[in-house]
């Protein structure tokens, strides 16, 4: 009891430096336990971009990929799946409801995906939050497009503004399709997933696209994708903007590009109705179930499935997959924040150990009145234990007040949600590897108090 | 018994250094006020860090109250000191951080057994008493770095006082005093040690104020490690 008074006023009567230390470390442990809040967040924010799914169906390949494309709106399926065979095992009796996705087409670097009205109904995210439409309505028409949040925002479309969509993906689109005007007549409301990246059109809209030179049927959808990849230097993106900038001046490359009877079969084309076409294929679908148990076994059909080579996974085990790949990132990231923290211990260790000579005085007071080595060493120890205890507890405040003033902010400006929660097993482990490691190292500065009290005796020299 | 102090043949060293202690014998008798003076270097410090169970004799016997200090672990003669012994310091003697009467109080709370000593008293009443006796009475509730050089050998003598231990060794108490101050500080101390009981050993290379202690020692005259 002596030697903790004694330690909490000999720190109290160095406030400065002691508050210096306290901040300090309160800052270092703060960084660490907010990097692992973040890291949270972001690692549930992950496995929550698609929520109630129980299953992402594509063609076979990896299933990394098939998320990646399917989810995050990242790479392309080699391979498509029939429209027979979706309906297949969209009819099946284990199946609640499906979401067909068609992918493979971009509008200024934003992905185009083709799916119907069970998107809206059927996607969730982040626990179960639904799609909803920020303005508009929803898809009806062969050439209705919906926009996410970002794309209406970074192109800065509004509603009824006409865009041109075209094959392939990259920066640079083509004008092949400028026969075929979407017009923009929904915006979904911001999700913070890859959805507000995307640009939404019928699966019929899709079809569409892939006409070769406008008309029905769309002719071989492969020599399409070639025409599209094959042109990137094309002049090509001096219109591959909207439809008003295409004036009669680009005549020239349009015959370059696409056959000279485009105009005419513009004239056919938005007199075709979402009705005359018929969807062939897609990409991917999601699928929900009516029972969760027959998840497994359905997966397991998919896989078997003889009529086409097909794959079904479950986002949650493949998002976690995933999330394991990114391990190593956050190892590196968790490191540097424990060597933040060591570092900040570090100055404790430095602010004690030159505090000792000026406290010679008093350790041979302590000595004088009968205090022991390790009464000594204990009281350097205490106070670094002290320190240390005060910096955690301030630093696990600095996040919660943190936290609490910046969640909504964060949440606004980056999309990412970190909850609040109180203390857990996580945060109390931090704290005690740190007291831990406050209480080693006060042995530092205690050792050297201990020879040099058990040397100077009694005769200090000031 | 009869001595508070008894060394035989005390020869002491820092590590591997010359010889600092070489005292073949020094006997003070209980109650007895000792004047040890001696020029600088003469070991007088070194000699009450031996006779405090601070540093151990290389060789010997010291023997504080009957008990061999020399043939004790440094445990046992901390307790021994924290028990039995109080010191004053030449000056700074009290800890910044601690109120004038947390510095008084500093043994009884140190070590149970000087706490016993009280008498069945209160801790603070005790220290009130003293130091109504040394004349700082009103200034128990300051902090120390308020206090003058002469308050602050006051309350220095009131910690070594306290719990009334049978030893009280005194540094060069009065260097940093003027004489006037250096004699009514004495007397007070002498006054003090007396109601206690205890011995003193007040050292100091001042011979102007031997003529008010009841033995006087040279310590180059016992100390032959000097010769």
């Amino acid at each position: 009891m002596l030697v903790l008074d004694l330690a909490l006023k000999s720190l109290r009567n160095r406030a400065f430096s002691t508050s210096l230390t306290i901040g300090s470390i309160a800052l270092s442990v703060a960084l660490l336990v907010g990097v692992e809040n973040v890291r949270t967040g972001m690692r549930e924010s992950f496995s929550n971009t698609i929520s109630q799914t129980d299953l992402i169906v594509g063609t076979k390949g990896g299933t990394i990929q098939l998320l990646l494309y399917s989810v995050f709106g990242m790479g392309a399926s080699t391979e498509n799946v029939s429209w027979e065979a979706y309906r297949q095992w969209a009819e099946h009796p284990a199946v609640a409801w499906t979401i067909p996705y068609s992918l493979g087409d971009s509008h200024r670097g934003f992905r185009v995906i083709g799916t119907n009205e069970d998107f809206l109904r059927h996607y969730r995210y982040r626990g179960g939050q639904e799609i909803a439409l920020a303005e508009g309505r929803a898809n009806a028409a062969l050439f209705d497009v919906t926009l996410g949040a970002d794309v209406a925002a970074e192109l800065n479309y509004a509603l009824g503004d006409e865009i041109a969509v075209t094959h392939g993906l990259g920066e640079v689109g083509f004008l092949h399709h400028d026969h075929m005007p979407f017009t923009v007549v929904g915006v979904l409301a911001r999700t913070f997933t890859p959805v507000d990246r995307a640009i939404y059109v019928t699966l019929e809209g899709m079809e569409a696209i892939h006409w070769e030179g406008g008309a029905p049927p769309a002719s071989d959808d492969g020599h399409a994708h070639d025409d599209a990849e094959a042109a990137p230097a094309d002049d090509g993106h001096t219109h591959n903007q909207e439809m008003e900038a295409a004036p009669a001046g680009d005549g020239l490359d349009e015959a370059d590009a696409a056959p000279a009877d485009d105009g005419h079969a513009q004239e056919e084309a938005v007199e075709v109705s979402i009705d005359d076409v018929e969807v062939t294929q897609v990409t991917s679908f999601f699928v929900g179930m009516t029972s969760r148990r027959d998840v497994l076994q359905l997966q397991r059909q998919i896989n078997d499935f003889e009529d086409e080579p097909m794959m079904a996974v479950i986002p949650g085990v493949a998002l976690n997959e995933m999330w394991q790949g990114l391990g190593y990132a956050e190892t590196g990231l968790r490191l540097v924040t424990v060597f933040v923290v060591l570092v900040g211990l570090l100055g404790m260790l430095v602010s004690l150990y030159t505090s000792l000579d000026e406290r010679r005085r008093e350790m041979a007071i302590l000595r004088a009145v009968g205090a022991g080595p390790s009464r000594i060493v204990s009281l350097l120890v205490l106070e670094s234990v002290c320190l240390a205890t005060a910096g955690s507890i301030g630093g696990l405040a600095l996040v919660y007040v943190l936290l609490s003033a910046g969640q909504s902010l964060v949440e606004a400006q980056v999309g990412l949600f970190i909850p609040i929660r109180p203390p857990g097993t996580i945060e109390l482990l931090f704290l005690g590897a740190v007291v831990s490691a406050g209480f080693l190292m006060g042995f530092v500065p205690a050792l050297k108090a201990y020879r040099t009290a058990l040397h100077d005796g009694l005769a200090v020299r000031v | 018994m009869g001595f508070t102090v008894d060394v035989r043949h005390l020869r002491f060293r820092y590590g591997g250094g010359p010889w600092v202690l070489d005292i073949p014998e020094l006997t003070l008798e209980r109650g007895t006020r000792a004047f040890l003076f001696g020029p600088s270097g003469s070991g007088k410090t070194t000699l009450l860090g031996v006779l405090t169970g601070v540093l151990k004799a290389n060789a010997g016997e010291v023997r504080v109250l009957g008990e061999d200090l020399a043939s004790r672990s440094g445990a046992q003669r901390d307790a021994f000191r924290a028990e039995h012994i109080g010191y004053v310091f030449q000056m700074f003697n009290l800890i910044p951080y601690l109120s004038v009467l947390d510095n008084i109080t500093l043994p009884v709370r140190m070590h149970a057994g000087r706490r016993a000593r009280l008498d069945g008293k209160g801790v603070k009443e005790t220290a009130a008493q003293l130091a109504d006796h040394l004349q700082i009475g009103d200034l128990l509730k300051k902090q120390v770095t308020e206090l003058s050089v002469g308050q602050q050998q006051r309350v220095a003598a009131c910690r070594a006082l306290i719990g009334a231990p049978e030893l009280i060794v005194a540094d060069e108490p009065t260097s940093s005093l003027d004489f006037d101050r250096r004699e009514a500080f004495l007397e007070l101390l002498f006054q003090e040690c007396e109601r206690a009981g205890a011995t003193l050993v007040f050292v100091s290379h001042d011979r102007t104020l031997e003529g008010l202690f009841s033995r006087t020692i040279s310590l180059p005259d016992i100390n032959k490690a000097l010769h």
